[in-house]
């Protein structure tokens, strides 16, 4: 039997529930962008449904949290570990709101003709994506190397980003006929540019979490 | 941390009862008008550290004591060093709340009498004055000629700390001073602790992890007789950095 039994079992718990918000939150963001690329209104009205899930989950881990502190006292590393994970839901929270709004972005386009095949998008929502997937992964597996990756790859999201942002304006200013849908896009990326900067702040929690100080290099 | 002055300099402090060593090379500054608090398991030596600060150990037959404890930069373990000043300028609150089976005002006057105060209107401002310090003096003012038994559990406890004050000490140790006590009198003398560190050194032997992290600025973590760590409280209580340290104080042994 572990000293803590009950803090542990409350610990699992609560790690528990951040992994299933998690993998609701990365499938909105991958479903998002499909429903965007595929006109697939079906699937954007279920991510505008499903953002409520994720806030009630964001409820839950909170008020375990409240409990955990409340009833285990916890200092040191445990105290960090719940103040990051009540952070961290926080940011996951928020990335299923831009989700919700990436799915209102595909209602709004369903009836525009795409001047092109949606290639960088899709990409920078893989990319989003797996970062979001692995700064949760090396929070609940503690791994210190893998957050610090996780941080570093915003740089290629951030470099996607001012390419489609660049392409976009260029075809605002080129082409009138399709101005409305490439600042449509543009405002795309930028959804998906903040997804990533919020897998960020989960990276410098993990940090945070395991060495007490907010150092990501 | 704001450089304050040092009130104890510990150096190499070892001491046995009879062949058993219950402290081990201790080496720590205690500073003037700071509240230092001492954790550790049970038998890990941080009473018996506090019981050297006034010398309480010299009562218990087979210690014996080496290095040196300079209070004010005198070694209280010299050879000349004058017991009953030593015992009124660090005074001890234990665990169990201990009134004398006295009045409540004979408890007060008690230490004042013998360092040999006689004049009634002194001896009547002391007790004034130390039950207003520890917030007792409209609770007992007039009730000052019955016994102090009669008292609750916390309130026995301030009448305590204020016959410590009664002889205007410069440094109060308390070993588990709330130990016995309910969370409301607990209450009461943390905000008294923290009051009095404006005027006195405070040094608390606590098994309480959230009062030592709630009222002390200095913690000192204690294991089989050694100091593993001391440290700025908010930093040992946040990100101690002993592996020890953060096992204890998260409850995962001791």
């Amino acid at each position: 039997m572990t000293p803590r039994p009950k803090m542990d079992q409350e610990l699992v718990a609560i790690n528990d529930k951040v992994t299933k918000m998690t993998e609701e939150v990365e499938k909105a963001i991958v479903d998002s962008i499909k429903a965007i690329k595929e006109k697939d209104m079906d699937l954007a009205r279920a991510i505008i449904d499903n953002d409520e899930i994720i806030d009630d989950m964001d409820d839950e881990i909170n008020e375990m949290c409240y409990m955990f502190l409340a009833t285990q006292q916890p200092l040191a590393s445990d105290l960090r570990y719940c103040i990051s994970i009540m952070k961290m839901v926080t940011d996951l929270e928020r990335i299923g709101d831009h989700c919700e709004d990436l799915a209102k972005y595909a209602v709004r386009m369903e009836r525009e003709e795409y001047y092109k095949e949606l290639i960088d998008l899709p990409r920078m929502a893989d990319l989003a994506a797996s970062m979001v997937k692995n700064a949760i992964r090396a929070f609940l597996d503690r791994d210190l190397k893998l957050a610090r990756k996780v941080w570093r790859a915003d740089e290629d999201v951030d470099e996607l980003f001012r390419d489609i942002y660049e392409e976009q304006i260029g075809v605002a200013a080129s082409d009138a006929k399709n101005a409305r849908l490439s600042i449509m896009f543009a405002f795309v990326a930028a959804h998906l540019e903040r997804i990533a900067d919020y897998a960020t702040n989960i990276c410098e929690e993990t940090v945070f979490s395991l060495e007490g100080a907010y150092s990501m290099e | 941390m704001a450089e304050k002055e040092k009130k104890f300099e510990i150096r190499d402090l070892d001491l046995y009862y009879g062949t058993f060593q219950a402290l081990k090379k201790i080496d720590i500054d205690i500073y003037e008008k700071d509240i230092t608090a001492l954790i550790g398991p049970s038998g890990c030596g941080k009473s018996t550290f506090l019981r050297t600060l006034n010398r309480m150990n010299d009562l218990v037959e087979g210690c014996r004591i080496e290095g040196s404890i300079l209070f004010d930069g005198e070694d209280i373990y010299g050879k000349d060093y004058d017991l009953i000043d030593l015992r009124k300028r660090a005074g001890m609150v234990f665990q169990k709340p201990n009134p004398f089976p006295k009045t409540i005002y004979e408890n007060i006057t008690y230490g004042p009498k013998i360092h040999g105060e006689k004049n009634k209107d002194k001896l009547d401002k002391i007790v004034e004055k130390t039950l207003r310090e520890v917030g007792l003096w409209e609770e007992v003012k007039d009730r000052l000629n019955k016994s102090a038994i009669g008292l609750s559990g916390g309130q026995q406890q301030r009448l305590c700390i204020a016959r410590c004050l009664s002889v205007e000490p410069e440094v109060i140790l308390m070993d588990e001073p709330t130990s016995a006590l309910d969370p409301v009198a607990t209450t009461k003398i943390e905000a008294l602790i923290q009051e009095l560190v404006g005027k006195y050194s405070i040094i608390i032997v606590t098994h309480n992890m959230q009062q030592a992290a709630r009222i002390s600025n200095r913690t000192a973590f204690f294991l089989n007789g050694e100091i593993l760590e001391i440290d700025d409280t908010e930093k040992i209580f946040t990100n101690p950095s002993n592996p020890k340290t953060e096992e204890y104080i998260t409850g995962r042994f001791g």
